[in-house]
């Protein structure tokens, strides 16, 4: 049923499925956390409370969640030419995800620092820590295994938003499917990239499960 | 009215009767107060209507002193600690620690003032991701001590609340009074010169309330930390205070040495605090009440026995308690006399004679009885 050009087909997809994740995963992580620790230190109970900074960046981050991914991926073309130099393959469909997942990291990463007990922030402002001591040596640490456990619900999401991809010139099995499935009509071909995402989301899962659980110290 | 003179007034000295507290009171007062409120009020804002939460609230704390606050919930008094250390910033009024307005500081300043105060929480606050030597570290390296000399004093800390054995716990795997060990490890680690507890044993059990208020009161004592202590329940301020502060409704109602406010109560929330709730007088029907206290001498004698056998009227113990005040036992009992003003009359000068403090025990306000 599948040859070994068909075996290539997938293998090459897998790969170019995960490195599109993981880029994205990546530095959606780096400029959500710099928006989370914005939203995080401005909120009105925050250390430093700035409203106006807080209320702008807060429907920013709603806005781009708003917009559905397919759209915003034609809608940042130019960008993504200017940054990359082209609109098709891995490395430009990185771009798009990375505004897509960024606002959604932010907010999850947001919901885990929420999540640390005000108490402890309070014992660390009441020993003469810094608003930056507090966020690296408190907020993030004490959140770590919220963040984990986030981490792989962010990839998993971007994951499949890869895929989508595939519609629009992006790589990975996502194309795959559209190609040879959807356009040629091989249901195997298409049934092949569903299992393998499957299996993906599984591993990004139970990896993401594993390492929150050994992260945390609150349960043992 | 006070039966008792001289130096026998229970009221006349501290609760601790040994020498060495004797000097260190002495020195306390020669010295200006380690901490100072003036004028202290905080409002906060709900809506369009203003609350006070605290008012005019004037306070000083000499060096070496247990301080307690007293006061029911929503009486203000975490707010009132937390002022102290700007955690809530007043309103109005000033707070000087060393001398030094603690209000007027910058962020930095505010932040090196704030290692000389520890704190102490009702529920721990310790960092849940690290392990109970490293919470200790913390305030150490906020300060930016080295890892080595940082891990080398927290040990020492340990040891000194005597947690040595479980550094390498996380704090999920202490129990509630280790949990609070291991934050007074963390609160002293930065060598403080006072210490604020806010309800610090508040949610353990009995027992190790006592073992924590021991701890606490051998750290004064050693250390000299002065220290500032929060809460609702009149047994801390029995077994740790030297002072207290009687906090109603945003206000300070009462301030004085513990046994004074014992022996003394001036307001009525200090009477509701030292005698139980069904006690009040307002809820006690019966007429003619009077409140007999003894001290650690006189508790070693059967007074109220001596007292029916020679007047050889009979009286009804309505409610009757001892209590380890500052190391001393102390009693207080609620007595119902005879109504008849004669007898009654005859127990009050038997009891003026042998200098037992014995009063009349009624409502704030009423009106005195006017047959004796």
């Amino acid at each position: 049923m599948f040859n070994q050009a068909m075996m290539e087909l997938l293998w090459e997809g897998t790969v170019d499925t995960l490195y599109m994740t993981l880029a994205s995963t990546f530095f959606a992580y780096v400029f959500g956390m710099m928006m989370a620790l914005v939203l995080v230190v401005t909120r009105s109970n925050g250390l430093r409370p700035q409203p106006v900074v807080f209320r702008v960046l807060d429907i920013l981050v709603n806005l781009t969640r708003s917009v559905p991914f397919l759209i915003l991926m034609i809608a940042v073309i130019p960008f993504t030419r200017w940054l990359v130099g082209t609109t098709i393959g891995n490395n430009a469909t990185v771009v798009p995800l990375v505004i897509a997942a960024a606002p959604f990291v932010a907010r999850l990463i947001e919901q885990s620092l929420l999540e640390v007990d005000r108490g402890v922030i309070e014992a660390a402002q009441s020993m003469g820590a810094s608003t930056w001591q507090i966020l690296y040596k408190v907020y993030i640490p004490e959140a770590m295994p919220s963040l984990i456990n986030g981490s792989a619900i962010a990839a998993t999401t971007i994951l499949g938003y890869s895929a989508m991809s595939g519609a629009v010139g992006g790589g990975g099995l996502g194309k795959l499917a559209i190609m040879y499935g959807y356009n040629r009509y091989q249901t195997e071909m298409m049934f092949a990239t569903v299992v393998l995402l499957i299996v993906i989301v599984q591993l990004l899962q139970s990896l993401g499960d594993w390492a929150t659980h050994r992260s945390d110290k609150r349960g043992s | 009215m006070d039966t008792r003179g001289g130096s026998a007034d229970p009221a006349a000295g501290p609760a601790q009767d040994c020498m060495t507290d004797r000097i260190h009171e002495r020195a306390r007062e020669a010295e200006p107060p380690i901490i100072e409120i003036r004028g202290l009020g905080k409002k906060f804002h709900t809506g369009k209507t203003e609350v006070y939460a605290l008012r005019d609230i004037n306070l000083s704390i000499a060096r070496g002193e247990i301080y307690g606050i007293i006061g029911r919930s929503g009486a203000g008094k975490s707010t009132l600690v937390r002022c102290i250390n700007m955690l809530e910033p007043p309103t109005e009024g000033k707070v000087f620690f060393e001398g030094q307005d603690v209000g007027s500081l910058s962020k930095a300043q505010l932040n090196i003032v704030r290692r000389s105060m520890g704190m102490i929480f009702q529920q721990f606050n310790l960092l849940m991701q690290r392990t109970a030597l490293d919470n200790v570290c913390f305030p150490l390296e906020l300060a930016g001590m080295s890892r080595d000399k940082a891990r080398a004093r927290s040990m020492e800390m340990l040891e000194l609340v005597g947690l040595a054995a479980r550094a390498k716990s996380y704090p999920a795997q202490l129990s509630g009074g280790q949990k609070q060990r291991v934050a007074i490890a963390r609160a002293l680690a930065p060598s403080p010169k006072a210490l604020l507890c806010d309800e610090a044993t508040s949610a353990l059990d009995p027992e190790t309330t006592d073992s924590i208020l021991a701890l606490l009161r051998s750290i004064n004592r050693e250390m000299g930390i002065t220290a500032v202590v929060i809460t609702h329940e009149m047994d801390v301020i029995e077994k740790l205070c030297h002072k207290v502060a009687i906090i109603s409704k945003g206000v300070i109602a009462e301030t004085g040495p513990v046994n004074q406010v014992f022996f003394h109560p001036k307001s009525e929330i200090a009477r509701r605090l030292v005698v139980p709730e069904a006690l009040h007088p307002d809820k006690m029907t019966v007429p003619c009440l009077y409140r007999l206290i003894f001290d650690g001498q006189s508790s070693y004698e059967p007074v109220l026995a001596n007292l029916v056998l020679a007047c050889g009227q009979p009286v009804n113990v309505m409610y009757a308690s001892t209590r380890d005040l500052g190391g001393k036992a102390f009693g207080q009992m609620v007595l119902q006399l005879p109504e008849d003003p004669a007898a009654r009359r005859k127990i009050l000068d038997y009891a003026a004679e042998n200098l037992i403090y014995i009063e009349e025990y009624r409502r704030e306000g009423a009106k005195e009885d006017s047959r004796v």
